[in-house]
């Protein structure tokens, strides 16, 4: 796992030197602190800091072709390098190194821009095609590696993360009002949208070009799900479904754990990395190290559960105990990882379990991420059936109790009357039309922070709705799903790579030099999960129904019967502990606030007084909160201080004078 | 109507963060996403603190909790000293 970055001189033949790279990659240090380097040719320049991992020898970056005519840098895996590289060979290739980096020089080589459908792995690169004089930038499928790029000056600048992109001075560094609408309705900025005005995200699943002086972006993948009448053989038996997912996962496993260093194991205590962790046993001889984290308030904590699958599956198991003053401490760092606005503290336990797993000298982990969405385990889903079940008959008095079993860990909800929950779920006959009705109760919660915004905000937002930029982005075969699958669509598509990859997976691992794999985002996987009976995933209430049935005979009955228990970490008590209270105070105060203009000072005060008296527990004053006080921190790292911040980083990375070839 | 004008400041303040929006004493706080399910504790906490009456469980309905007006309503048919509870 690496950083990458790269200028593309449009309007020039010729760049200068690499020094304007150098910057960009000693930004992004964290990702890649094993070595750096550049490459220069005509009017681009190639940048990459690596994380060494496959062919430790071999695989230095920017990488050329021996004729010099393709050079790539490259974030990512392709876990398939094995037989592409076979098959590259039985058609004359000859390879150089043993890395996977050379195996995507040579398919590009073959197959130009479509060897991206035969790559199985998590990537970001960019090849500069000499020849050409082209620049060929694609993305995984499902965004687990990350890609922003803009443009400035003449030249179109792409990097691993936006911090690397402004450390070209050039670069403007401003908050975008309608992506903060955006990540307080749904969590998430809407692709290409981020954060930054005038910066862009490569969406997941598309590869973009540029060359004479256009640029032009391609999508080469998207999630599809089979209507009922697709699917072919509705003769199949559970058990033949059963064992095909078996064997799919098993192999997502096995090509996972390629690495010329040792793969650990998060472990939630969960179905999902019991289920990774079980499976990469089978792998290896000795025995597999495993990784959690556990809390010292019950109401989120999950170690017994941990140690009985450690237990069982014989692992060498490690915890990390996060407190709420750790995580109040740490905030900060998250929001700076994370470069986006956070509706929850969630990201930070994972990014000190990062810092666990590289303290005991692991730089590869695998995790049971994308298994609730693939497969079907996420409470919203649940939700969605059993309100639509209710919206069809509102009277009745029975089927609303279905929503309190639910939540069985909330206990606000369950003190809560039909009425109440019928308004917070919004459960009325009339929902059952809208498009985005299993997520309206957490987007229109969501969209209750805009409250906070102040006047100024608002009207520069004007009569901006996110939803239009929603619903516009939608694919056409979304209006024939029903509606488990566009639950399932809506979480894969945006809140997956958004929020679950990025803010809580990529940059918290990266945080500390960490690599995530994850099994169950296996593009055969997925494209097998689209095709599946929805029933095969939830029957019922019995969410990951086919998961269960699969992994049965491998795991300990307690984790299968266990009810599903979202990860979640204490916010307002976090960000009100001790260690915490000086710069959340200094961020919410009123003249900063003012100052800042994004939030209306005294409705902030407002909020922040709840917390101090300790009169807050809602989950919408939560969600303000961790929402407030993240956008405020951006506007001070990213907006205020960011030479600062990042002048400090470069003196402390000797490397920005590390080797240039061209 | 001091009750009346102490509900609608406590509304305001602790669930609009200060933002009196103009709603009308009639809205339903649920409908319009003024209070939140999980909120609906803190509303009936101040009604206790304030008002040195205990909510009951049954009395946890709309017709009581759902808007300005029913709040008015309740709360002078708790403490029992209001007409206006029959005029309801």
């Amino acid at each position: 796992m690496c950083g990458i970055a790269g200028i593309f001189h449009k309007d020039r033949d010729v760049a200068t030197d690499a020094s304007g790279v150098h910057r960009m990659l000693a930004a992004i240090g964290h990702r890649g602190p094993d070595a750096s380097g550049a490459y220069i040719d005509g009017p681009v320049v190639l940048g990459h800091a690596r994380l060494s991992i496959i062919d430790l020898e071999g695989g230095a970056q920017p990488m050329s072709t021996l004729d010099g005519a393709l050079t790539i840098t490259f974030n990512g895996e392709i876990f398939n390098y094995v037989e592409l590289r076979e098959d590259l060979a039985a058609r004359g290739y000859q390879f150089a190194t043993r890395s996977d980096t050379e195996v995507i020089l040579r398919a590009y080589e073959e197959y130009g821009d479509e060897c991206v459908h035969r790559m199985n792995g998590q990537w970001a690169f960019a090849i500069w095609d000499k020849r050409r004089k082209r620049l060929f930038i694609s993305r995984d499928r499902l965004g687990i590696r990350p890609l922003f790029y803009t443009e400035s000056n003449g030249r179109f600048l792409f990097a691993s993360e936006m911090k690397a992109l402004f450390a070209d001075p050039a670069v403007p560094r401003k908050l975008d009002l309608k992506a903060l609408a955006q990540v307080f309705t749904f969590w998430v900025t809407l692709p290409p949208r981020t954060t930054f005005e005038g910066v862009c995200e490569l969406p997941p699943g598309h590869s973009m070009s540029l060359q004479d002086g256009k640029v032009s972006v391609t999508k080469y993948w998207e999630a599809q799900y089979a209507a009922p009448y697709e699917i072919e053989d509705d003769s199949r038996t559970e058990q033949s479904y059963s064992e095909e997912l078996w064997d799919l996962l098993l192999d997502a496993t096995r090509i996972r754990l390629r690495a010329d260093v040792p793969v650990g194991s998060y472990l939630s205590g969960g179905l999902d990395s019991s289920a990774t962790t079980m499976m990469a046993k089978k792998f290896t001889d000795t025995s597999v190290t495993t990784f959690s984290v556990a809390f010292e308030n019950p109401e989120f904590d999950e170690s017994k559960f941990q140690s009985e699958v450690a237990r069982h599956l014989g692992t060498e198991h490690h915890v990390i105990r996060c407190s709420s003053d750790s995580i109040g401490k740490d905030f900060p760092k998250v929001v700076w990882h994370a470069e986006k606005p956070l509706i929850r503290t969630a990201p930070v336990p994972l990014f000190q379990l990062s810092g666990l797993v590289r303290q005991h000298g692991f730089k590869v982990v695998l995790s049971g991420e994308g298994s609730d969405e693939v497969l079907g385990g996420y409470d919203i889903f649940k939700e969605a059936k059993v309100r639509a079940w209710w919206a069809r008959r509102p009277e009745s008095k029975l089927r609303p109790m279905l929503l309190r079993r639910l939540y069985p860990y909330m206990p606000a909800l369950q003190k809560q009357s039909d009425a109440a929950l019928r308004g917070f779920f919004h459960a009325a006959p009339e929902h059952l039309d809208n498009l985005f009705f299993s997520h309206l109760p957490r987007w229109e919660l969501t969209a209750k922070l805009q409250m906070l915004f102040s006047a100024d905000t608002r009207a520069q937002l004007g009569d901006y709705n996110p939803y239009d930029e929603l619903s516009a982005s939608l694919p056409a075969d979304f209006h024939r799903w029903n509606a488990f699958q566009k639950a399932q669509y809506l979480e894969l598509k945006f809140l997956m790579p958004g929020y679950i990859l990025a803010s809580q997976g990529d940059r918290m691992a990266m945080g500390h030099s960490v690599e995530i794999r994850m099994p169950f985002l296996d593009y055969r996987v997925v494209e097998f999960a689209g095709r599946l009976p929805v029933q095969l995933k939830m029957k019922v209430l019995k969410e990951k129904y086919l998961l269960k049935k699969c992994m049965a005979p491998h795991l300990p009955p307690s984790v299968l019967r266990r009810p599903k228990q979202p990860y979640r970490a204490p916010d307002g008590e976090s960000l009100f502990s001790s260690a915490a209270r000086p710069y959340v105070d200094e961020a919410l105060a009123a003249d900063r606030v003012a100052d800042d203009g994004i939030f209306d000072s005294k409705a902030v005060g407002v909020l922040a007084s709840k917390f101090a008296q300790r009169r807050a527990s809602s989950i919408k004053d939560n969600m303000a909160l961790v929402g407030v006080l993240s956008t405020q921190l951006l506007q001070q790292q990213y907006v205020r201080q960011f030479h600062d911040r990042v002048g400090k980083i470069e003196d402390a990375d000797s490397r920005a004078t590390a080797a240039v070839h061209r | 109507m001091q009750i009346q004008e102490q509900l609608r400041q406590f509304i305001v303040n602790n669930f609009l963060y200060g933002q009196d929006n103009a709603f009308s004493n009639d809205s339903s706080f649920l409908e319009n996403g003024i209070i939140d399910s999980t909120g609906m504790l803190e509303l009936i906490a101040f009604l206790e603190e304030t008002y040195g009456f205990k909510v009951e469980d049954e009395e946890l309905i709309p017709e009581n909790l759902d808007s300005i007006t029913n709040l008015v309503a309740f709360v002078a048919a708790k403490k029992g000293t209001s007409k206006a509870a029959v005029a309801q």
